[in-house]
């Protein structure tokens, strides 16, 4: 890493080599220890071991209830964010400052409070299990818990854009006689789409590597309700450090991937809002 | 200025506003929906942690909290955030000198890789130091022999915790260096201040909210993390448990109420670190206004009232 500017100020050596020790200590290394594990296996044994149909069944629950989460989020996250930032009404500034609790909540708390609301003699389980709704230890139970980690992502996303939102141009349109219908469909929806989608990946990111609030609300059931990351709890448990780890290494390339996804579409959602 | 747009939004609400605003009954029905998903997903969830706590009464409350082993976790959770939030500061401090003040090639990588443990599964973090560090692991002999334990004692829930807070500081750091540029430490420089005068005196008060707003978010995770401090802990009553593992356990050993009780510590921790964030934005907010206001050219129009006005608004 060369440096090629001018600058006058002191320290480049020692911060940069700081910052490359630490980041090799804490980071690096220990993934490559993942990746040199599973090496171990051979490419027949590792397709074997990470496509077992439990671990295929988890994986179908990690995925599909982050999605599903998301796609929660992705709605209902959108309408609040409009909310907060167009209209006023009592305990605005609450519930503006409570979007951050999700993320500030440890998960284990969270998924406890979450499986007691839900649960049979809890405040909202006693009024819904009668209508059939099972909250608590069921897959349902994976994406209420995925959907509150998930949120502050896709609020707090979206709400920065929509406060820079040009009213001028929603003015424009009424003037030239749309509706505000159309207007909505035709204007506002379209420049906040890219960043609706952004906040949508990053609450889907947050929710394939949850662990902790899923432990609480699933109940852990083999093809039903465990996910992935439990899977590879379990196999360390049972000491098969190498099926951990494959599993382990499936995770990791998925999130890579997801993260590339991300940052492409962070550049594509600010390509209007480059100023 | 906000005070300005908002005060010319009010001068554009003309009797008729069909065109930009949402009929009355759209409005209230979209804030119903959305104080319908808050109540149901951030409010209750917070009040039920309460709630159960208390719901065998303030002593077996109190007693779930001094109960030895309790309190063993409890120290166990404040051990290991003294450790590793510094030691994220320190790396976030130096990460956005380096990144912020100076060009090089290669920024971008460093710059993915420092956010990188944030995309990682907790879980599958843990792991990574159980195969560095465990028995089964690659330095596995090497530290039996000498008799060090990292994997199933405090060093190694240190380390993942370090791993799981690791991005926190330095992200918060590197764009709010980055804006100040370094040209006010170009000036320290040249009037002779040494470079770590320049660093105490002119770089550090000029991120320290920043700083801050980091360093409690770090903190917070640090407290609460379960997923990662799981694996690699080993779960000894007593004596590598910290809260959010002391919650599982009294979970399953059906002492909800308990379990409840020490949850609400962690509760009481994530509004403490909300209560601080809001006012570190406003803080940042009333700064950034007063030097718009102070860097504002002479003969602008500035409207008294209108300043009168946003200040109330805050």
């Amino acid at each position: 890493m060369a440096r090629k500017k001018l600058s006058a100020l002191p320290g480049f050596g020692l911060t940069m080599g700081f910052t490359l020790f630490y980041l090799s200590v804490i980071v690096i290394i220990p993934m490559i220890a993942l990746f040199l594990k599973a090496f171990d296996l051979s490419w027949e044994q590792f397709w074997t071991v990470v496509t077992t149909d439990r671990a295929m069944a988890a994986y179908k629950l990690t995925f599909g209830a982050s999605l599903v989460a998301a796609l929660v989020n992705a709605f209902f996250g959108t309408i609040l964010a409009w909310v907060l930032v167009r209209y006023s009404f009592p305990g605005k500034r609450f519930i503006d400052a409570l979007v951050d609790f999700p993320f500030a909540l440890p998960t284990a708390v969270a998924g406890l409070t979450l499986s007691n609301l839900f649960a049979e003699n809890g405040w909202l389980g006693q009024h819904l299990v009668p209508l059939g709704i099972h909250g608590a230890f069921t897959p349902l139970g994976v994406v209420l818990a995925l959907t509150f980690v998930g949120m502050p992502f896709a609020v707090r996303t979206l709400q920065p854009v929509l406060e820079n939102l040009d009213r001028g141009v929603e003015e424009a349109a009424a003037t030239l006689g749309a509706g505000r219908m159309r207007t909505f469909l035709r204007i506002i929806a379209p420049t906040l789409l890219p960043t609706i989608i952004t906040g949508f990946a990053l609450s889907f990111a947050r929710a394939v590597g949850e662990y902790g609030s899923i432990v609480f609300i699933s109940g852990n059931k083999p093809f039903e309700t465990e996910i992935a990351p439990y899977l590879i709890v379990i196999r360390l448990e049972e000491y098969d450090y190498l099926s951990a780890t494959a599993i382990a290494v499936v995770l990791l390339i998925i999130s890579f991937i997801i993260l590339a996804v991300i940052n492409y579409l962070e550049v594509w959602a600010g390509r209007y809002h480059s100023t | 200025m906000p005070g300005h747009i908002r005060k010319q939004q009010k001068v554009a609400r003309s009797p008729s506003r069909r065109g930009t605003e949402e009929p009355v009954f759209i409005r209230w029905f979209l804030i119903a929906v959305a104080l319908l998903f808050s109540v149901v997903f951030l409010l209750l969830p917070l009040v039920n942690v309460f709630a159960q706590a208390l719901s065998k009464g303030v002593e077996a409350y109190w007693r779930a909290l001094v109960d030895s082993d309790s309190l063993a976790a409890i120290k166990l959770t404040l051990l290991v955030a003294a450790i590793s939030v510094p030691l994220n500061v320190v790396f976030g401090l130096a990460a956005s000198w380096a990144i912020a003040k100076f060009d090089f090639r290669g920024k971008s990588i460093l710059n993915t890789l420092i956010d990188l443990p944030f995309s990682v599964s907790p879980v599958v973090a843990g792991l990574m130091y159980v195969l560095l560090f465990g028995l089964q692991g690659h330095f596995g002999k090497w530290l039996a022999e000498h008799d060090i334990k990292i994997i199933f004692a405090v060093p190694g829930i240190v380390l993942a915790t370090i791993f799981v807070t690791f991005p926190f500081v330095a992200r918060e750091l590197i764009p709010v260096m980055q804006a100040t540029g370094s040209q006010q430490e170009q000036a320290a420089l040249t009037l002779g201040a040494s470079g770590w005068q320049t660093f105490w005196r002119v770089t550090l008060p000029s991120v320290k909210w920043g700083l801050l707003y980091g360093v409690i978010l770090c903190n917070a995770r640090a407290m609460g993390e379960f997923g990662a401090v799981s694996v690699v802990s080993g779960h000894i009553v007593g004596q590598t448990d910290t809260m959010p593992l002391r919650v599982e356990k009294l979970y399953n050993e059906f002492n909800s109420a308990a379990a409840f009780a020490i949850s609400s510590l962690l509760a009481l921790l994530a509004l403490l670190t909300l209560g601080i964030k809001t006012l570190l934005e406003w803080q940042e907010a009333r700064e950034y206004e007063r030097a718009q206001r102070v860097s504002e050219p002479a003969g602008a129009p500035v409207v008294p009232g209108q300043k009168v006005e946003t200040e109330l608004q805050r």
